[in-house]
């Protein structure tokens, strides 16, 4: 299978896609439902994925403050997965970070609201 | 068919390419923000073959194709993919015609003497037939899309 799509060609110009076809492949396989996938319907999706890239770079980029940033960190795309609608699927993925301190405090107190839950079922049963 | 962890990743070195192109010159983008962002390009690519995938299923194919790739586009809310896709999607068409058509023309060459052909003819009325096909795929974009 040919990567046509990659690199530059003999001109030197251009080409659609920088992204290997052949990963892109390999990932959309894995999905378990899906047998064949047509030549375009790969090109397009190595393009939409280029797509997706830089728009959540610049979001990330933008979010928060006006102010022209000197660096993108991880707390930036962060945020942007947790706040902005489109970017929703990738919650779960890119967690924001807090300090493990605070993480084991708000175990605890998730614990203790759960027993004082299930002691008021208790009686109520 | 098991798949090495490293392999549903897509390349370091292209996708830091690709968001330099996108931000404003020096600004540093940390290894970390560089990860997640690798990370949920390949999620991005698993959701979207899985909306693609629901509308081939919807058409009773079993192989995604162009169409079922826009609409999943849609679907997931990205509609301003859509142009900048179409656009690379008649590209890439109209580069798989010409690659075609340079085979054919040499292997004709082999066969006979060269003579002056016009190719500005023949091109002509490729570009009819692109277009009718073109209009297809809309009409079958369009169909697909409806509930």
């Amino acid at each position: 299978m040919a990567d046509a799509a990659v690199g530059k060609d003999k001109c030197g110009e251009q080409r659609l896609v920088s992204l290997p076809l052949s990963r892109i492949r390999v990932i959309m396989k894995s999905s378990p439902e899906v047998s064949s996938i047509n030549q375009e319907a790969l090109v397009l999706t190595a393009k939409a994925t280029e797509l997706f890239v830089r728009h959540l770079a610049t979001s990330s980029y933008r979010h928060g403050s006006g102010r022209a940033k000197r660096a993108l960190t991880y707390s930036d795309v962060a945020s942007t997965a947790q706040e902005a609608e489109t970017f929703q699927f990738l919650a779960d993925i890119l967690p924001k970070k807090i300090l493990a301190s605070k993480y084991l405090k708000m175990l605890k107190e998730k614990r203790e609201e759960e027993e004082d839950q299930s002691q008021e079922e208790e009686a109520l049963s | 068919m098991a798949e090495r962890p490293e392999d549903l990743n897509l390349p370091n070195a292209v996708i830091t390419r690709i968001i330099k192109e996108a931000l404003p010159d020096g600004v540093n983008i940390s290894k970390e923000a560089r990860s997640a962002i690798s990370r949920a390009a390949s999620v991005f690519v698993l959701y979207a073959t899985s909306c693609a995938n629901n509308f081939a299923m919807k058409g009773k194919r079993k192989t995604l194709n162009a169409s079922d790739v826009l609409s999943a586009m849609e679907e997931m809310e990205f509609q301003r993919f859509i142009t900048p896709l179409k656009e690379a999607l008649e590209a890439y068409r109209r580069e798989q015609k010409g690659k075609k058509e340079a085979s054919e023309q040499k292997k004709k060459d082999k066969d006979k003497k060269p003579d002056s052909e016009e190719p500005d003819k023949s091109r002509g009325e490729d570009n009819d037939d692109e277009d009718d096909r073109l209009e297809e795929e809309e009409q079958n974009e369009e169909e697909e899309v409806d509930n």
